[in-house]
This record gives structure tokens, sequence and C-alpha cells, in this order.
């Protein structure tokens, strides 16, 4: 198969998996055990990874009251800008309430710290977190936000937002919409040919002539 | 329903258990040949076409890409299997630690691997005379060399020809060049005299035959390659092989326990069925192992009978001895430099561009055999973990503004600073060679322990010695120079006596062999220097079992080629009628 051929097949394969080199079906005794097409994910999965998937988003974990506190939070830590949406926008909860469900190890420090939250709220405005006015609410966030200026009675608070950071960050730029704002270029077919001039110059670097020289090119073939 | 063995009446010339790299290759090279083949495989069918986890994005991941039980490596890995396998348990001596990694699939474990593909060199073959420790291996580089260059030719590797004595050059495809994060390693390594070379990867930056495409630069080859520009036996050995006709694979069929008759000679395999938990039997005239180091020697060991009473080409003691894995440690940081930088697409190849073969002699240094070194960073596609910790960075380096922040944070600064500091991380992990030693091995579990096919289990007993740590120690002050010399920042990884320096536990690099080791005495070692055993001349074991020692290369391109040489042997019995 010529390159461009194989790109081809490629690019078609994105789309509808198991158009690629058919003619070449080996013998087989046993039929494949996984069918890319099945079930909710776009990427091959055995029947027994979908059914675990398909479990998981059925069941709920975060109650309403949780998960509205866990919005409010995310999107304040990741807003809307000029150059993209929030953490809301691009589906943060949702990601939130699976990977929780996926990694259960995260179950308690969030469920806890939500709770922690609102306990600290109650004390001191007599309300929860979300009822809380918007200076309130970010006056708690500046208290545990920054781990090396936290008081010593917040320590639970920045173990929380430390966590909730992390998968706020995660799922936002591994999002569609915080891919696009990270300006990640790749995932595509193409010839790596070694770093733009411009950005060698950038860095006083160049390739020396042997690497010039040996490392691959490209003529009409591939 | 009735329980009866159920026997397949056909007599195959060879019955190959497994089909990774070692039984992929046998099966590739017998079928050519016009020996009738039946390879059985422990998992399913898997064909990187059809099973495409390729040019995906991370949110068609629920878990963006995170790893599971099933899939350690991420969501979108290859591979299947991982170092815990529901119902197919393994157990240590008190003390000891040994992680034993699996991938039931076609293909196997060719399926995750980093296509790091590298030749002994002489002194690999040759430990023992250069140092006094472990065993020679009977055979040398001038032996195995014919054979790297034919594996070279079928399957495709780029490298450059830099005369290394110890790091022969092979028939090299064109290398890609180095990334930029690769071209600062490049400046500091080669400055601190530590070599920096173009990798050598089994992956096609050239178009080699019409079943392959050549590689588009995705970086995705743990993923498997819809066109097959990257080896992995499935599509390069297994799928070639069954266009000759001569070949039939038994996927999900497990291996229990190789046949032999009254005379000692085996007869055939049986299998337990995935699907229905029957046994099958397989008749072969040869049976060739190549289920993984571990996995063949416990097949041996279950494999006792009055011929054979210590477990099958045992009569030495050695099977399950000697197993050694590479040794490895890691770090890495930042590259404050490159914050802010500008985007293009670096994806390239899977894995590094560039690398560090072994450049020092141990006479001058405390510890016996190298290491290599592999380099990693840039603008890689995020996935889960991505942003993780920034509060460690943002409050010690001002940001795009040139404002120095407290750490952490929230709001429209912190997220600029994920963009900001994306794309400047570097890392380094150093794969060595352990010594081979009598005292590691693997058996069958005493206490009885079985699996899910009621196939009794390994139990393993493995310790790292000084000399394994003292090299993970050099790995980090290695690591540690570069790092300095290149003004990177550490941020994670850097480790010191009260952790072994970051040795991996054994088995955490995925090479372990030596299980089966070759040899010219029936008494030190289980097969021969064609992979046949000495006790039953009619079984081969081709997989990383029979290495002597593993030197500090990834032990895939030698497998295939012991494996090529092993078959010509077959090939050559059966017409001298051997067999």
């Amino acid at each position: 198969m010529k390159r461009r051929d194989s790109l081809k097949a490629l690019a078609l394969t994105a789309i509808s998996s198991g158009t690629l080199l058919q003619s070449c079906e080996p013998k087989q005794t046993a039929a494949p055990s996984s069918d890319a097409k099945a079930g909710i994910s776009s990427i091959d999965r055995h029947p027994f990874e979908l059914a675990r998937d398909q479990k998981l988003l059925t069941e709920k974990f975060f109650d309403d009251h949780e998960m509205n506190t866990i919005k409010v939070l995310i999107d304040i830590i990741i807003p809307k800008d000029e150059a993209s949406g929030s953490a809301t926008d691009a589906g943060v909860h949702d990601f939130i309430e699976f990977i929780v469900k996926d990694m259960p190890r995260h179950q308690l420090p969030l469920r806890g710290g939500l709770k922690w939250l609102d306990n600290q709220c109650l004390k001191n405005h007599n309300n929860v977190f979300i009822n809380c006015s918007s200076s309130q609410q970010l006056a708690l966030v500046d208290a545990i936000a920054y781990p090396e200026k936290a008081a010593p009675e917040m320590k639970q608070g920045v173990a929380f937002f430390n966590l909730l950071r992390d998968l706020t960050a995660t799922g936002f730029f591994t999002s569609e919409i915080g891919l696009k704002d990270l300006g990640y270029a790749g995932n595509k077919p193409n010839r790596w040919d070694g770093v733009p001039q411009d950005v060698l110059e950038q860095y006083g670097l160049s390739y020396d002539e042997r690497t010039l020289k040996e490392s691959v090119k490209w003529d009409d073939e591939g | 329903m009735p329980f009866q063995i159920k026997e397949n009446p056909q007599q195959y010339d060879v019955c190959i258990v497994g089909s990774g790299a070692g039984g992929g290759m046998a099966a590739y090279i017998l079928t050519q040949a016009g020996l009738k083949v039946c390879v059985i495989e422990a998992g399913p069918w898997y064909d990187p076409a059809k099973n495409v986890t390729q040019l995906k994005w991370p949110w068609e991941s629920p878990r963006r890409g995170a790893g599971t039980s099933f899939r350690p490596f991420g969501d979108f890995d290859a591979a299947y299997g991982g170092w815990e396998l529901e119902g197919e348990p393994y157990t240590h001596v008190p003390g000891t630690q040994f992680d034993w990694f699996r991938s039931r699939m076609l293909g196997g474990r060719t399926n995750h691997w980093g296509r790091i593909s590298l030749r002994f060199g002489p002194k690999d073959f040759k430990g023992k005379s250069h140092d006094g420790l472990g065993e020679d291996w009977p055979i040398g580089y001038e032996d195995v060399s014919p054979y790297y260059d034919k594996v070279d030719d079928l399957i495709g590797v780029f490298g450059s020809k830099e005369g290394i004595y110890n790091e022969p050059d092979g028939k090299f495809l064109p290398p890609p060049k180095p990334r930029l994060h690769e071209l600062f390693i490049k400046k500091s390594a080669t400055g601190l005299g530590v070599p920096v070379i173009p990798s050598r990867l089994s992956i096609l930056t050239k178009k080699i035959n019409d079943d392959r495409g050549a590689c588009f630069y995705c970086s995705q080859c743990n993923r498997g390659c819809t066109v097959y520009g990257d080896f992995s036996s499935s599509s390069c050995l297994i799928k070639p092989a069954t266009k000759t006709n001569n070949l039939d694979v038994i996927v999900n069929a497990m291996a229990r326990e190789v046949l032999t008759d009254a005379s000692g000679k085996a007869t055939g395999v049986s299998y337990i069925a995935n699907d229905d938990l029957q046994e099958y039997r397989i008749k072969a005239k040869v049976v060739v192992l190549a289920a993984s180091a571990c996995e063949s020697a416990r097949l041996l060991l279950n494999s006792k009978s009055q011929a054979h009473p210590n477990g099958l080409a045992n009569s030495s003691n050695v099977v399950g001895k000697y197993l050694h894995d590479s040794t490895g440690s890691a770090l890495g940081g930042i590259l404050p430099q490159l914050f802010g930088r500008k985007r293009y697409n670096e994806d390239g190849v899977g894995g590094m561009h560039v690398y560090s073969p072994w450049w020092l002699d141990n006479k001058k240094l405390d510890f016996p055999r190298g290491y290599h070194i592999e380099y990693w960073g840039g603008m890689g596609m995020p996935g889960y973990g991505f942003g993780f910790g920034i509060q460690h960075l943002n409050g010690r380096y001002p940001d795009r503004n040139g404002q120095q922040k407290a750490g952490g944070g929230y709001g429209a600064s912190l997220k600029d600073d994920y963009r900001y500091f994306w794309g400047a991380s570097v890392g380094m992990a150093g794969r060595g060679e352990a010594v081979a030693r009598e005292t590691n091995y693997c058996e069958i579990d005493p206490n009885g322990v079985v699996d899910k096919y009621g196939i009794p289990v390994l139990r393993f007993n493995y310790q790292w010695s000084d000399y394994e740590i003292k090299q993970a120690k050099h790995m980090q002050e290695t690591f540690q120079e570069i790092m300095h010399k290149m003004g990177a920042v550490i941020t994670w990884g850097k480790a010191g006596a009260e952790t072994n320096y970051g040795l991996e536990a054994p088995g955490r690099i995925i090479h372990e062999v030596g299980t089966t080791r070759m040899g010219n005495d029936p008494k030190k070692s289980v097969v021969n220097k064609f992979n046949q055993a000495h006790d039953c001349k009619n079984l081969f074991v081709v997989d990383g079992g029979p290495f002597v020692s593993q030197a500090d290369k990834n032990p895939t391109w030698t497998i295939l080629a012991l494996s090529w040489r092993a078959s010509d042997y077959i090939i050559e019995q059966f017409k001298q009628q051997n067999v």
C-alpha cells in the first residue's frame, strides 16, 4: 500500500473501524471477543470493559447538593475567559462524577471535603457553601487555595482543594474545549521533519550536518 | 454435560505455545517452510487495524486515558493484561518481590512494548569472561548476527551507524530528527561525556513492503498501529503466516501441560479453553514453547511424567532459576526555558528519538554491567494526570506576565498557568543489566495454589543485590547531572539509599528472562544452543527463557533472532528426518 493510500485507509478506520486490509482475513478458530462499535465507547473495548463503564455511567455517586457545590467550585477554579469556556462548559463535573466511581479512592476525600466546606460555611455564615454570597465563597477559597499560605486549621480544606483542582485541570484540558485552548497540535497523520526553524533560532539550537544528512526525508512515494 | 478430553484429530508438525515475539517468529518461519503449525494463544484475537484505539481523543475515554486493572498503561493502550489478572494469581516467598506482567492476547506483550530494538553486543554474550559473574552464553555475537540482519530486513528498524563495539549497528532505516527537548538533552549529556545517539526502534520511517504502511508520526505505537507501521507479532508475523494456509491459531486457549510418551518424547500440548473450560489436546511432532519466560517455565514444571519426574526438561533442576529482569530507575522535571513555548505538532514516532547507550568501563566502577538511558518530554497529548500538582510549580516560577504568585490558586490566572507551563516537562530512565543468580527463581507454589483453570501457579523468590542497587545509584547521579547541566529542575523521582535509589521492583521493567537458560552442559542448563531441550529433543523454548544474561538491551530483538535461528534448526531436523 502506498503511503497516501494508507492514510486514506486510516481516515476511513477513524470513522468506521474494520475497513482496512479485510482481504487478509486470517484463519481463526474463535471469534474476536470485542467489537469496537458496540455500546458507549468509540474506542475498541472488550465486552466486560464496556459493561463496567456502562454500569459506572448509570450509577450516581454525588447527590444533587454535592454536585451543585462541585459545579460552583470548578468554575471558580477554571472560569470562562477570552480564550475558552469554563470547567462546567467543558463538562468537567460529569468527568468528576465518573472518575470517583472509576477510582473509589477519590470518593471519601471529595465527599468529606465538600462536607468540611459546608461545615465551615455553616459555622461562619449560617449557610451552606452554595448559599453563601460570592464574596463569602471566595474568601473561603482564598483560605484553602494556597497551600503554603494557608492557616494550619485550613489543612483539611487545602487537601480537598488540591485534589479538586487537579481533577478540574485534567477534566478541562482533556476535553475538546480545553485541548483546543491548550493548543495541542498533534493526534493527526503528518510528517515529523524536525523542530521548526524559528523555534530552533529562538533557543539558539540547530541540527548538525550529520543529523540533517542521515535523518528521514520524503519523496513522492513517502 | 459429559466431561471428556477433546482430541484434535489433526497431527501437526509443530505446536507453538504463545504468539508473542518468539512464538510469532517461529510460526512465520516454520509455515514459510511448509510445515503444518498450530499456535495456541491464551488470550483473544487482536488486530490493530480493527481493534482501534489509535488517533482517538482523550475525551473518547471516560477516564481520559487513565489506566485500569485491565489496561494498566492507560485506557488507550493496546495491551490487555497487567501485573494482576483476575483468577490467575501468583505467590511470593515472604520478604521477596516480583511483579509478573502478563498480556493474554494475540501478539502478547509485543502489543505494548516501546519498540526499542537493540542488538546484544559481543560482550553481552560473554559476561563471565569479562567480569567473572554469571555465565557465558554457549553462542556469541557472530552466531546471532546473521539473524539480527534478517530480522532487520523482515521487520524494519530505524537507527544510525555509530560503530560502537558493544552496540552493533543494524540494517537501519533512517531515524527521525530529535525533538526540542531531545536537542537540549543531547547538548548537555554530550557535554558530560554521555553519548546521545538516534534511538533504534522498529517503526517504519520508510515503507518496506506492500503489507505495511509507513509511520505517520502520531506517537501512539503503544495503541497498536492501524497501518502496521510498527512491529507487533500479531500484525507482522502471525498475520502473514496465516496466508501460507499452513497455520491454525487457536485463541482463548490456556496451555496446561506438554504431553509426552513413555519414552519421554513430546507428543503435543493440552490446553483449557477459556470459553467452556474444557480440556483439549493438540498432537504435534515438535512442541515449541514461547509463552514468556516464566509461563514456559511453569508449563515445564507442570508437565511431570514418569519419564520426567522433576518436570519436563528439568533433570538439571535449573528450570525457573536464574530469573532476572532489567533494573530501572527514573526521574524527571521541567525545563524552565520551555515555559510559554510555541505550539506545533511534535508527536513524532511512538517513543524517544534519541537515547544513550552504555558508555563506561565497569572496571572503574563499583558495580558490574551497564545501563542505557531512555528520554521523554515535550508537548504530548494531555491525558489523566494533566496539571496535577500545579501548586508545586506556579509558586516557584513567575507566570507569563512576570508575576510571582503563591503556589496553587484558582481563576483566570491559574488557567493561564496550565497553558504557560505545558510542554516543559522532561524525564529519563535507566534500563540496566542485573546479574543472573540461581537464588532468584520461580517455582510451582508449594502450598497448592491453583488458578481458575485448575493449573498450579508460580511462586516467586527474587531479591536485588548490591550490584543492582549501586547501578541504580549511578543512574540517579547521572540523571541529576544531566538535568542540572541543561538547567532543568527535578520535580520527581530523586531517590536516595532509603529507597534503593528508586530501583524498581523486579518484574516492573517487563524484561524478565533466564528461566530456561541455554548452555552446553545439560547439568547446568535447560536447552542447548539451538533452544532445544537437552532432555527432550523435540521440545524447544524460544521466548526469553533461554537467555543466559539479559544485557542492558531490551530483549525483543534477540528473542526474534534466536527464535528464527531455532526455527531454521527445526526445519533442518525435519529435513534430516530426526523428528
